[in-house]
Formats: C-alpha cells, structure tokens, sequence
C-alpha cells in the first residue's frame, strides 16, 4: 500500500513575521523556510504505519518553488522513500494544489493520502477537503488518532467538545492535527542518505493544472500594538473607570 | 545512561562551523584538489542562522578566493559612500576631521556594507557547488583525541530530556571522523577551549582579550535613506575607562544597521552593554537616522579584541584554528571578515599539502600566516586596543594617531594585555550605578522584546546548556561581591535573580540564549561554562543581520 503525502514549504515557525513595507504581503526574501509543521506530523504518521508493515512505501509531493526540494529532502530524512516536486510560482493557492494532486494521485494510485490539517502561513485548511471533493473519496480530518483495520482506516478527530470517530474505507484522505503524533528529528546519518533518494521534478503546467490566482490579496496589516497599562491608586477609581471610561460594568 | 552506539563516517576534512572562515575554507579546499572530501557543520538552523556583524567589509580575501563574485551574484550591494567618525558627548558630537590621516584603519573607501549571514549564505551555495557537504542544524559537542591527535568532532545528541535521560525521540550524535579538523566556531568556540587546553595552545601569548557586540536592524523611511553612510562613535554614554563605541550603517533596501560594541574589560560590575547600546539610539546623531523607523531584528555575539598578542599556537595533531576561534579580528578597523576568511583560505592549503605529505600536524599554516598580508594587518594594528586599555579613550585615540600618522604601526614595542576580561570588575560597592532611562517602546526597548526579534529558539526539554561550575561560588563571590553582573551584561536575559530580598538565587532561561558566549568570558571566577544545546537551537537571525 502506498501513501502519499504533500508538504508545503513555509516561513518557519520561529521567525516572527514581518509584512512588507507596501503591505502586499508577508516578507520572504531571506527569511528562513522549514516544512510545514502539521506536514512534519503527516510525514511522521506516514513513515511509522510503513514501519509497522502498514504501508509499503512513502511518497511526498510538493508544490512550489525549486527550493522547496530541501522540504522534500527533509521529508526523505525522516523516512519518506522518494518525492515528486511540481515546479509552479511561490505560494499556489489550496485549489490549484487540490488540482495538481489529483493529477498525481491519478499516476500514483496511492491508497491513502495524509497531508497536514492547515498552512501556517496562510492557514487555509482547504486543501485536503477540495482533494477528496475532486477525487469523491472519504475524508478523516483533523486526525488525533489513525489505525488501518481490516482495509478501513479508523480515525480519530478533533471536533468542538470532544472526538468523532469515523470509519473509512479506502481509498481515503487524512489530515494531521497537532495531536496526532511528535515528529522525529532527521538524524544526521539519515540526512545524507536521503541526498541520494530519488526526487523527480515536473512542472505544474506539464499536468494541464491552470495555477492561476483565483484570489486577489487586498492587503495585509501586522495587528495593532498593545498599549500600555496604568496603575491607579484605588479600587474606587478602577471602578470609575471601567464605569465611566471602559463603559463595561 | 548507557554509551550510546554512534554512526560513524570519515572525511578527509571536518569543519566546525558555518562562517566567513569556514566557508572559505572549505571553498578553497575543494578548489585546490576535487578529490578531498569536506564536511562542514553548523549548529545554527540554517547558514547565517547564528551570524551577527555590522558588517562593512573589506572585499579583499573575496577577491582572492572567488575572483568573479560580483557575476556571481555575491550580496555586496552597498559600496560605501560616506562616512563620519563622531566623539560624542551627552548632548553633542564632534567629528573627527581628516580620517584617513588620524585614524586610516576606519577609511572605509572601496568596502561593502552588508548583511554577513546573507554573505555566509551565498558562500554556503557556492562551496555546495564546489561538492562540500553542508549540514546545517549540528553542533560539535565534542572533539575526538586519539593518541594525541584530533581526529574529527561528536555531533551532539538529539532528543535528550531535561533530566539527562534519553527521551521518545532520542538520536544519537554521529561521529565525523576526518583526517584534518578545521574549528571556525566564531569567538569563544566551546571545542576550540577544549582544543585549546588539551594542546596547551595558548602558552607563551596573552590573554585573549574580547568584545560584546549588539545589534539591531531597522527599516526607515525612504526618504531619510542614504545607502552606503557609514557612521562610527566613541566617547559618550562610555566613560573614559570603557572601550567601545556604536555605529551606524544605511545598506540595502531602506535598512540601516545600528549597533554597540564594548570591550569586556570594563570594570564597573552594574554596567549593562545592552542599555548603554539602547540609550546611544536617543542621542540626536543617531536618533534623526532611526526616528520615524521601526525595529526589525536584533542580535548579539562576542568578538575576539587581542589581536596578534593573543593569536595562540594555531595548528596541533590533526588540525588547526581558523578565523575568530583564533582570534583574526583587527580590532582598530573593527574587520574581521576578511581576515576570518584569509586565515581559512590559508589554513585550507596547510592541510592539502599536509594530506598530500601525511603530516599529522598542518604546521605550515603558522609559516603561511606569517608571510601573508594578514600577519603584516595585524602587526600593524597591534599596539591599538592595548594602548585604549592603558590609557583610557581619549588617550587611546591620540596614541592610534600617532601610530598611524607618524609610527606607522611599526612601533619598536609591543604593548601588552595586563588583564584576563574576568578580572577586571570592582566590587559593586565599589563602583556607582548609572542611570539608564525606561524603554520608549519606538527608538528604545527592553530585553525580552528584544530577544523575540532574534527568533530564539531552543526545544525546551533539553539539559540545560549553560553550566555553573560550582554553583555555591554564585552566592558568595556573583551576588555578595558584585551583584550579579550577569544578570547585566547578557543581552538575552538569560540570567536573572529570583527572590532577590529573601534568599537570592540565579535563574538560567537558557531558552532564551542567543549564544554570544559573553558569560563564558566575562563571569568573574569562570564559573559559567557555555555548551552547545541541541542543534538547530538558538537565534534564527533574519535577512539582514
């Protein structure tokens, strides 16, 4: 059984991000890129139901500019066997990405694909949704839990007030949430190893995907500035001031 | 815990640490001969993940080493175009005329301003290209000595608790054997003290004296934007005893670098670096640059000031020291890229030519330093920092131009450090508190803003990667003597003091460490001993820095 799993190349969660002066966006010249962290979770679901017998083989997919090849590379490093990069522009909307996997799962006839719930840097939660739309398989998101039974993939999700639990038959579409698992660090051995794995590249447009932005950014604003508290004196002019200034009691 | 069971893989060559002298290193090394194989590390997350400089630099080992880097593409965009040296005093500042005469060494006609991790970057791509192998993201934690030689470095384990023990997702550190070791870890490298001891390296030379170097980024408004300025200040908020001074540099797009370096031989133990560094952007020649502009990173790191009287013993069985792990830096032109860089270039010959002849030692390197123009920088610049030590700011700098004007730099004498940096504070009893104003929150801030610009990082259930020696020596010499400098001078707030009325005692947020090393030098009894976390961990410095 075959699973694939695509990764998104993303501002790296450490960094503080910093919009552009004009605010057309968020600055990424120089600014440090690592794997999309539910992606790391979905890579790390992906590699241990392979090394429970679960699964026979890992592929990861990316979408994206050529650098994202040392996503794929680090996806490799913890235990992907080989990856598939499909060149297009920096940061190709969920739809377009939908399209693009589509086309791939249609080539790879993978039994699973288990991709992160969401993007931290745009945060869309879409892509695995539109991806079992077009391809009308079952979909478990927001998986906290994923056990493979007798050709049904079991899964847990994290809804409002508790856990669902769904039964899918496969093929199927998972995607990560934070609980599902901790991520292993890629070890420097398997860091080198991966370097030799195999990496294929395509371009978006060889596939007949239209990458074309379907969503225009009007602008983009950091969050107002916190202002600074006072100190009063009493309890009796902290009322009068929640009274007659913050008008809340 | 058991002795865990470590990978082990050979290279002709391993280099610890991705900077300036450990790129250029390895560039050179696979330029010289394909067939060596070089493996460089580095414990930042990414290369220029842990580099901090002004920086204006001098493009001559560039040259040297890759002739065609403007086709390249190499990021020296910014030539310098102006610049002034101001004394300042609390209100006003004075410029000192005729630079190339008084003091030549800051003339900076013909250099770049630029971002030195963006430098280290795209030297990272180019020696990729040259075959390198680069893994950024480990640390050396420890130097492999077999019968007396150095025979490569221990990467640090992954994935180990608070408590020492393995957890679920415990790695391993990997053995690098090689052939040559080459230590590029920057000031103050954790493996190069161990080096250092092992071999004795330091015998016969000064103490290595240092600085502390903080700095920020800010964006500023286009219009008030002239690239290529280049501004230098000595004199206030630092008393005449206290060597240091900021600067000042517009580069790039609407970015202008701002920064403070202070020696860290001053004295008074209730001086804090990182407020005299805040308080510098409110005086009037360096606030019309920064007003109307915000802040967008921030970092921190020591430099090495001895110059050619603290160079140790470079070379030892199976290795050698390169850049500021030696301590290349020419303090008076406040450079030490290219020096950095030239040490590594020709530490990279000493060790083809070693292989090639199977010498255990790459001795020639020493011979090679020596007949280089960097010997002749560095001699000509020696009697500098220690003449501003003996005799104060003012009396510093007529002594700098008179050796540039009528020494020359080929002075008779040799002025010496008197002083390790750790000995050097008074008692806090002894010494007045300066009045540092509060954080206006636009020019000036506080320190944990601070750090959160740097992006630091570390996994928070690791060891603790700052050590107290003797942890009782902190109440009775740290706290009854000097008051607990540390908690001053780290520009991280790594260190503070909990339940500072009733019974005093240190905190270490190691989390928040920007791996400067500045406790590792300056804590009077030595008592901090600075390890690498786990790698990948600390600043992840932005475009920029």
């Amino acid at each position: 059984m075959k699973i694939l799993v695509p990764v998104k190349r993303v501002v790296d969660y450490n960094i503080k991000p910093r919009v552009k002066a004009d605010g057309s966006g968020v600055e990424t010249a120089g600014v440090k890129m690592s794997m999309n962290p539910f992606d790391e979770i979905a890579v790390e679901e992906a590699v241990r139901l392979r090394e429970k017998g679960a699964a026979s083989e890992v592929v990861v997919v990316s979408v994206g500019v050529q650098q994202a090849q040392d996503t794929l590379r680090t996806a490799m490093a913890m235990g992907a066997d080989r990856a598939i990069l499909v060149l297009s522009d920096e940061s190709p909307e969920p739809l377009a990405v939908a399209k693009v996997l589509k086309k791939l799962v249609e080539k790879e006839e993978p039994s699973l694909v288990i991709l992160g719930k969401q993007a931290i840097d745009d945060d869309m939660n879409a892509t695995g949704q539109m991806l079992a739309g077009f391809l009308g398989w079952g979909q478990g998101t927001f998986a906290s839990k994923v056990e493979l039974v007798d050709g049904r993939a079991r899964v847990s999700r994290e809804v409002d007030g508790g856990t669902e639990e769904v039964s899918l038959s496969l093929p199927a579409i998972i995607t990560a949430d934070l609980r599902l698992n901790e991520p292993r660090y890629a070890s420097l051995p398997n860091i080198m190893k991966a370097k030799k794995k195999p990496l294929e590249t395509v371009q978006a447009a060889d596939l007949g995907v239209d990458m074309t932005p379907r969503l225009s950014v009007v602008s983009v604003a950091e969050p107002a500035e916190r202002k600074a508290g006072i100190k009063l004196d009493s309890v009796a002019e902290l009322v009068e001031k929640l009274r007659n200034e913050a008008k809340v009691i | 815990m058991s002795e865990p069971v470590r990978e082990s893989m050979e290279f002709d060559v391993v280099i610890v640490g991705g900077g300036p002298a450990g790129l250029a290193a390895a560039i050179r090394l696979r330029q010289l001969s394909p067939d060596i194989s070089v493996c460089l590390i580095e414990k930042g997350s990414e290369i220029g993940a842990h580099i901090v400089s002004g920086a204006v630099i001098e493009p001559r080992s560039l040259t040297e080493l890759l002739p065609d880097w403007r086709e390249r593409g190499a990021p020296l965009n910014t030539p310098v175009t102006a610049e002034d040296m101001l004394y300042l005093t609390r209100s006003s500042s004075l410029r000192v005329p005729m630079l190339d005469r008084f003091m030549p060494h800051m003339a900076n006609h013909g250099n770049y301003v630029v971002s030195l991790g963006e430098v280290c970057r795209w030297l990272a791509a180019q020696a990729e290209e040259l075959g390198v192998e680069i893994y950024p993201g480990f640390a050396g934690a420890d130097v492999l000595i077999e019968e007396n030689r150095v025979v490569g470095v221990v990467t640090g384990d992954m994935g180990v608790g608070r408590d020492g023990q393995p957890g679920p997702n415990y790695q391993p550190g990997m053995e690098l054997r090689a052939r040559y070791t080459l230590f590029g870890e920057g000031c103050r490298g954790s493996l190069t003290k161990k080096v250092m001891a092992h071999y004795d390296l330091r015998q016969g030379v000064d103490a290595q004296t240092y600085g502390l170097g903080i700095k920020e980024v800010w964006e500023i408004p286009a219009e008030k934007h002239r690239p290529g300025l280049v501004q230098h200040s000595f004199g206030w908020p630092l008393d005449n005893n206290t060597y240091g001074g900021a600067w000042l540099y517009h580069f790039g797009e609407n970015l202008v670098s701002y920064g403070f370096v202070i020696g860290l031989d001053y004295a008074n133990p209730w001086l804090s670096p990182f407020d005299e560094m805040q308080r510098v952007k409110l005086h009037p020649a360096f606030r019309k640059h920064l007003e109307g502009g915000r802040r967008i990173a921030y970092g921190a790191r020591a430099l090495s000031e001895g110059g050619l009287q603290s160079l140790p013993r470079l070379t030892f069985p199976g290795g050698a020291l390169i850049g500021d792990s030696a301590g290349f830096l020419n303090v008076p032109k406040i450079k030490g890229t290219h020096t950095a860089m030239k040490s590594g270039m020709l530490a990279a010959e000493a060790v083809a030519e070693a292989l090639k002849a199977e010498r255990p030692e790459p001795a020639a390197f020493t011979d090679k330093v020596r007949r280089s123009w960097l010997w002749q920088e560095l001699r000509g610049a020696r009697n500098i920092r220690p003449a501003f030590a003996r005799f104060g700011a003012r009396g510093g700098a007529v002594y700098a131009a008179l050796d540039a004007m009528v020494l020359r730099g080929r002075a008779p004498w040799t002025l010496h450090f008197q002083h390790k940096d750790n000995e050097t504070l008074k008692p806090a009893s002894a010494c007045e508190k300066p009045a540092y104003p509060k954080p206006d929150g636009t020019l000036t801030f506080d320190r944990l803003s601070s750090v959160f610009l740097s992006a630091t990082n570390h996994e928070e259930d690791q060891p603790v990667h700052l050590h107290l020696r003797n942890p009782s020596l902190w109440k009775t010499v740290n706290w009854d003597v000097f008051h607990a400098p540390e908690a001053r001078y780290c520009p991280a707030g790594v260190y503070e003091v909990a339940d500072e009325d009733t019974a005093p005692r240190l905190q270490i947020n190691a989390q928040n460490c920007v791996h400067c090393k500045t406790c590792d030098i300056k804590d009077p009894t030595q008592n901090i001993d600075w390890t690498t976390p786990e790698g990948g961990g600390g600043p992840n410095y932005p475009a920029g820095m």
